[in-house]
């Protein structure tokens, strides 16, 4: 394959791996900016949209995409019914203490992960794509399906944007996370601003993750890679700002894309993690971040 | 109690002697019993979870079918068996533990049953310093390249190095010369990546790319770039969770444009459903197997029953839920290699622990392995130096959606110089 062809490539599978790189960092980075959660257990919220996905699209019935619109709607509300669950047991008894939280939320990835092992199995279990179309380019076949992820990332990210600037849901939001002792005196209720984070938090990734599923396969380990990324995203971007979690998700998604396919994935995976330890070395605040 | 004892007037030493018959008739019996019928206790390491977990879900249904006509039998020596299954997250840690945790708390006469090279890699020095016998199911070319130790044992399955060797003429006679090998990037890898390679250069053909991509990989079209256009032959094994969609990803990225005739491992397909949509394009390609998947027309006598015994259609699949595909190709190992047990325990007439020994040295002196319901993949022979079981191996074409074979290579074919005599080892 020749040099553009071979770039076209790369270039794809690098904005597919944005879109869901910056879907699931969002959640985080939201979690992060407005709670200061350093929450450990998010890479099991995208498992756990997974995971639910195919339960959800084993029992609708119908053609395919009846079962993935399905779970498109029913996952998401689950998995942040069970966040907003977490939040009330587990965080709020904590004060939501920094150092606390972060024990707290490795507990809970362990026993999401072990309520999956035992429920859902080893196994790793295919989800049907909603369609099947295969784009044929002169040089390769490509999956209509990852686009439409792409595009439907862009959407679901723009959605939140609106959310968190033009609506009073954002501007309270918004407000808890600048100062939380004025935001209460206010008479905003804190900690229904804290729950509702950490349910959208948890349903971003859930989102993600049924978007995802249909090109990867459920399995109750899948929660570990996107942790890993979507914290280096996070870190990259500033912890907190949507802005800089997009502009990170894109420059880590593609160049990943790019140095994979002509070099080596495992490459890839050096230079990110070299760059977040320039990042917190350099500019510890993130890129966009806020200096506190 | 003065008077009683000076009315029986006994001597102190027909005291102690009765007292000492007594205690030995108490005993006795409970020591007949641990001779004669206590169950002989087989330790699993089991890949019951981890990234070999779909494997160890049809090890474990093999093993338990496979002990159940080894018990309708009569057991071992006489024996009822018992199968201690024990996981290892397919993970050589973990497996070295686990190994451990069979022998020193449960008590078990040896270990058997691993599939994947590194839990087997991780494990044999363990097995060899608690003196068990360590008899495993991993292909892998370890056992008889000397790597490992006296204890380990492979009888239930030809290694990698025997089968490549006995398929390389065919694919360079029928498929093409010019080969990209697409291979997981761990040691059963590297022996694929190895053998082949030499195997081609001796017929004539050339490996003109190895792709290593980690077996714990999610996504792989980025690979797949990396096979240069004037490949002929797409040689493709690949393990773990992801294989389904490997080998997805691997239509999509040909699509319906040209691409190179494909050989696969039957492993890039293990437990996977090859009607699945997608996987349209494996249509006229060839794969592996040690043991067809789908029942070929002149499938030995003994087919049918093991079939039966594991409740697995004509096709490879549960009998209760046709989706649940099973990992065909690789699981009699688990079978054969405890009707190997049996034979070894009966050769040696293992009685417990202490005939460790002797078991593995009836097990080197076993040779022929011929044909049976013992032995459902095919005869074989054991090489008592090498530790190492060689046997047929298939080639099949997909066609019309099934897997059917076309070529059936020899025992001959894939048999090499020994690399080790591990008889010269000491226990």
């Amino acid at each position: 394959m020749t040099f553009g062809p071979f770039l076209l490539l790369a270039l794809m599978e690098g904005l597919v791996s944005a879109a869901t790189l910056a879907l699931t960092a969002v959640g985080l980075s939201l979690v992060f900016g407005v709670m200061r959660v350093v929450n450990v257990a998010h890479g099991e919220f995208f498992m756990l949209g997974a995971v639910g996905a195919w339960f959800v699209t084993q029992f609708v019935p119908g053609p395919p995409w009846v079962g993935f619109a399905a779970a498109l709607m029913l996952c998401p509300l689950l998995v942040a019914g069970i966040a907003t669950l977490a939040d009330r047991l587990v965080l709020r008894r904590l004060n939501y203490n920094p150092e606390a939280t972060i024990v707290a939320t490795i507990g809970l990835l362990y026993i999401f992960q072990q309520a999956a092992l035992s429920f859902f199995g080893p196994d790793a279990r295919p989800v049907p794509a909603p369609f099947t179309l295969r784009l044929q380019f002169p040089w390769f076949g490509y999956s209509g399906y990852k686009l439409f992820v792409v595009a439907a990332a862009a959407l679901i990210l723009a959605a939140v944007w609106w959310l968190m600037t033009r609506t009073r849901a954002g501007l309270i939001m918004r407000a808890t996370q600048s100062d939380r002792a004025t935001a209460q005196a206010f008479g905003i209720d804190v900690n229904r601003v804290y729950s509702s984070v950490f349910a959208l938090g948890a349903g971003l990734a859930a989102v993600a993750a049924v978007l995802i599923v249909p090109i990867s396969q459920a399995h109750y380990l899948m929660g570990g890679d996107p942790l890993l990324l979507a914290f280096i995203v996070v870190i990259i971007g500033g912890l907190g700002s949507l802005r800089g979690t997009l502009f990170a998700a894109l420059m880590i998604g593609l160049s990943d894309g790019v140095i994979s396919m002509f070099f080596s994935p495992t490459l890839a995976k050096i230079l990110a993690t070299l760059l977040v330890a320039m990042v917190l070395v350099f500019r510890p605040q993130g890129l966009f971040g806020d200096r506190q | 109690m003065t008077k009683f004892l000076i009315g029986k007037n006994p001597t102190r030493r027909s005291l102690l002697q009765g007292a000492a018959a007594g205690m030995g008739a108490l005993a006795l019996p409970g020591f007949v019993q641990a001779q004669t019928s206590a169950p002989i206790k087989l330790g699993f390491q089991l890949h019951r979870t981890g990234i070999g977990a779909s494997y160890g879900r049809w090890y474990e249904r093999t093993a338990q079918a496979a002990l159940k006509l080894v018990n309708d039998g009569g057991g071992i020596n006489g024996r009822p068996v018992e199968i201690l299954f024990e996981d290892d997250a397919t993970d050589p840690k973990r497996g070295s533990e686990v190994i451990e945790k069979l022998v020193n708390q449960q008590g078990v006469d040896l270990v058997f049953g691993p599939l994947f090279s590194h839990v087997v890699i991780g494990s044999a020095p363990r097995a060899a310093e608690l003196k068990v016998p360590y008899l495993v199911c991993s292909e892998g070319y370890h056992v008889a390249s000397g790597m490992l130790n006296r204890w380990t044992l492979q009888p239930g399955i030809t290694d990698v190095r025997s089968q490549i060797q006995a398929m390389a003429p065919w694919v360079a006679a029928n498929l093409g010369k010019k080969v990209t090998m697409i291979f997981p990037d761990f040691a059963f890898g590297y022996d694929h990546r190895d053998f082949f390679t030499e195997a081609m250069k001796a017929q004539g053909g050339e490996v003109i790319a190895q792709i290593a991509i980690p077996p714990t990989e999610t996504s792989f079209t980025r690979y797949l770039p990396q096979i240069p256009a004037e490949t002929e032959v797409l040689y493709h094994v690949m393990v773990g969770p992801a294989v389904l969609t490997f080998v997805k990803e691997l239509g999509e990225f040909y699509g319906t444009g040209a691409k190179p005739a494909m050989f696969g491992f039957i492993d890039s397909l293990e437990a996977v459903d090859i009607a699945t949509p997608g996987l349209e394009f494996l249509e006229g390609t060839h794969f592996w197997e040690a043991h067809n998947r789908m029942k070929p027309a002149d499938a030995g006598e003994h087919e049918a029953a093991y079939r039966a015994a594991l409740a697995v259609d004509d096709n490879g699949a549960s009998l209760t839920d046709a989706a649940d595909v099973a990992t065909f190709s690789h699981m009699f190992s688990a079978w054969e290699t405890l009707f190997a047990i049996k034979a070894g325990m009966e050769a040696s007439g293992y009685a417990g622990p202490a005939d460790r020994q002797k078991f593995v040295e009836a097990m080197e002196a076993m040779g022929d392995l011929p044909y049976g319901i013992e032995r459902p993949q095919g005869a074989k022979t054991f090489n008592g130096k090498t530790h190492q079981a060689f046997g047929t191996q298939n080639i099949s074409q997909v066609q019309g959606g099934k897997l059917v074979r076309v070529h059936q290579t020899s025992m001959a074919d894939g048999a090499y110089p020994d690399a080790v005599d591990y008889t010269t080892q000491s226990f």
